[in-house]
């Protein structure tokens, strides 16, 4: 008897072998002989790779639309502090009574306004001068000159908005935010409604809807800065401050200019300064983002895996039969696992593929319904099928291995 | 008895193989046997349910390893040998027909042909022709781009026959060939066993059905896990010396 050596065996009879080439069409034929369970497979990775690509771009399309909006706001806008009153003993207001006109006439000004929160010990607002429905609201109250409303860039709903004329003569005249409005049950402005601010009446002439640039208009009550300061005198806690609408990238230039402008006497009362940066803003905000929608991504993904992971399961009992010929046929443990494996493997790297096309027009189609720049990291389209084929071959493991351990005829039994 | 001539060659050669299920409870399916058959030889194995039947072909096939004893194919010892050893000898040495035929049914009768080649490492240029071949041998050249699902069952066995031959192996085993098979379609397959063996093809056929099994030249029954050699029933070959 001759002894089965490993050069013997090789001598008289070559080893079984599963070349690559016959590796991947035998996967590809084992995948489209269930066209309709490959395709549902298939849904599982696809979906989990197309949310991720949808999310990851979503995430980066917001973050970058926040920051497009921080950073037209940044270009466009300066401030100018009233330095001297805070140093000042007595409350005053160093702006002079023309000092958005002044500032208008700075090269690159859109529009300009002083303003100041005017603070009382409590609330002061209320929509009947007595009575119980004279319960005071807690209402933020702003001393603005007229140019402040167009610089803070408010959208009018209905009435209008208060003048030079209501300046110059400080009338008793204020302008609503929307939801103030609504809390002082005001809806209409045809039968001239009045507010009480300290006990002093005042005649709604405007509500607004939002401001761009100085949200608190939204929600409180807006009053001409010369009656503010009849009533209640310079502001006593906050110093009074302009805000300037510049064009785009005048915003530096202008807030260097302006105290000079506004106050040519004594311009070191006053001080200059642009927007300060939203950068950092923006990348909390994106990094915040980031790491909701990669968490639910990964929940994705992780769905998508275990989805493979069980149809390939099933695939390796219901080929029993398949994989008992394939070993009776002289296919070793390791081609039969090899096989199912990248079958898995492909699976995910197809869906990965469709996952990662869908995702992208997810992104496209939100974006051009909401007006946004896509954006989206070039990478994340390239390594999504990657991923795919990553967890096609992670979910692919196990039934393998599974596949590889079946005896050859307990398999052709089943 | 013996015979004149050149030293007849065992193609496999069985010394003592046992095999115990491990249980529980521990089962022993084959007492202690000794079995040769030589190249050329047409032998049938029969036996009831339960008889140990299947384990003998699991056995002798390689695609199960014994509790005791020596396996030789080709006077190589293969019994204990590493599955990589074995699945060498399965691709290149031994040809399975199945009683349910095992074929793969969304691919054509050639390309189930072609898959044992995969494993048999057969260039790739030259399948497509040996396939073919092996059909033809059968009688299904015409047949070849048909699906198995448009065969009847007598063709899908043929085309399982042809997978069997197409590497050439030393034995031909056949698993109930004709249990799935209805009389006219039993009696053309053993028509081509027979042709087969005329043409030098060595075939174990493991069956219950005398009209297959008496076409052996040599019939080996098999009963509680013991094997008993049976005189020949009416068979044209001469019955071969042990």
């Amino acid at each position: 008897m001759r002894s089965l050596t490993h050069r013997r065996l090789r001598g008289d009879v070559p080893p079984s072998h599963l070349r690559l080439h016959d590796l991947g069409s035998e996967a590809l034929a084992g995948l489209l002989q269930r066209p309709g369970r490959s395709a549902l497979t298939l849904l599982g990775v696809m979906l989990g790779i197309g949310s991720f690509v949808a999310i990851v771009g979503i995430a980066q399309t917001a973050s970058g639309q926040i920051g497009k909006q921080f950073n037209v706001l940044q270009a466009t806008q300066a401030y100018v502090f009233d330095v001297g009153a805070a140093q000042s003993s007595a409350p005053t207001v160093d702006f002079p009574p023309n000092a958005d006109a002044r500032a208008d006439r700075i090269h690159g000004v859109v529009a300009a306004g002083v303003y100041w929160s005017v603070q009382f010990k409590q609330a002061a607002v209320s929509a009947h001068a007595s009575g119980f429905l004279a319960s005071k609201r807690p209402l933020p109250v702003t001393a603005a000159s007229p140019g402040l409303l167009d610089a803070a860039g408010v959208k009018l709903v209905s009435g209008t908005l208060f003048t030079q004329f209501h300046e110059t003569n400080a009338q008793d005249v204020a302008v609503l935010g929307e939801s103030a409005a609504a809390g002082l049950g005001i809806t209409s402005l045809e039968s001239q409604p009045a507010i009480f601010i300290d006990g002093q009446p005042f005649t709604v002439i405007g509500i607004i809807a939002s401001s761009q640039r100085l949200p608190q208009l939204d929600v409180g009550v807006t009053v001409p800065e010369s009656t503010a300061l009849r009533l209640w005198g310079p502001p006593t806690q906050e110093q009074a401050q302009m805000l300037i609408h510049t064009t785009l990238g005048a915003a530096k230039v202008v807030a260097e200019q302006a105290p000079v402008a506004i106050r040519p006497d004594n311009p070191a009362l006053l001080k200059g300064a642009a927007a300060p940066s939203a950068a950092g803003l923006q990348h909390n905000v994106s990094t915040s983002l980031n790491t909701l929608f990669l968490t639910l991504a990964g929940i994705a993904l992780i769905v998508g895996a275990v989805g493979i992971a069980n149809t390939t399961l099933v695939a390796v009992l219901e080929r029993a039969g398949e994989i008992g010929l394939r070993r009776a046929l002289g296919a070793r443990p390791r081609h039969v696992g090899i096989q199912f494996l990248t079958e898995s493997t492909a699976l995910g790297m197809f869906g990965g593929l469709i996952g990662a096309s869908l995702g992208v027009l997810t992104i496209l189609a939100i974006t051009v319904y909401r007006h946004w720049t896509a954006l989206l990291d070039p990478r994340i389209v390239i390594a999504a099928p990657v991923a795919g084929a990553a967890v096609g071959l992670l979910a692919g493991l196990y039934p393998a291995l599974r596949a590889s351990l079946l005896e050859p005829a307990d398999a052709l039994r089943r | 008895m013996t015979t004149g001539g050149p030293p007849r060659e065992p193609v496999i050669r069985l010394s003592s193989v046992t095999y115990t299920y491990r249980g529980p409870p521990p089962v022993q399916a084959l007492k202690p046997t000794n079995l040769v058959v030589y190249r050329g030889e047409h032998v049938a194995i029969t036996g009831p349910s339960g008889s140990g039947k299947s384990t003998l072909l699991n056995l002798l096939g390689l695609l199960d390893k014994p509790t005791n004893g020596t396996i030789e194919i080709d006077g190589i010892d293969v019994g204990a040998a590493p599955e990589r050893q074995r699945a060498a000898v399965r691709a290149h040495r031994i040809g399975f027909v199945f009683q349910s035929f095992h074929l793969m049914p969304y691919r054509t009768s050639i390309e189930n042909v072609m898959l044992a080649q995969v494993y048999a490492d057969e260039p790739r240029r030259r399948r497509r022709a040996a396939a073919m071949s092996a059909l033809a041998q059968v009688g299904l050249a015409d047949r070849a781009y048909a699906l198995p699902t448009a065969l009847s069952g007598g063709e899908r066995q043929r085309v399982a026959i042809a997978r069997a031959l197409v590497n050439r192996p030393s034995l031909l085993m056949c698993d109930e060939p004709t249990g799935n098979l209805d009389t006219t379609t039993t009696h053309e397959l053993t028509g081509l066993l027979e042709s087969l063996h005329r043409e030098g093809a060595t075939l174990l056929v493991i069956t219950h059905n005398p009209v297959v099994a008496g076409l052996a030249q040599r019939v080996i029954a098999i009963r509680d896990g013991e094997l008993t050699e049976q005189p020949p029933q009416g068979t044209p070959h001469a019955l071969p010396d042990p």
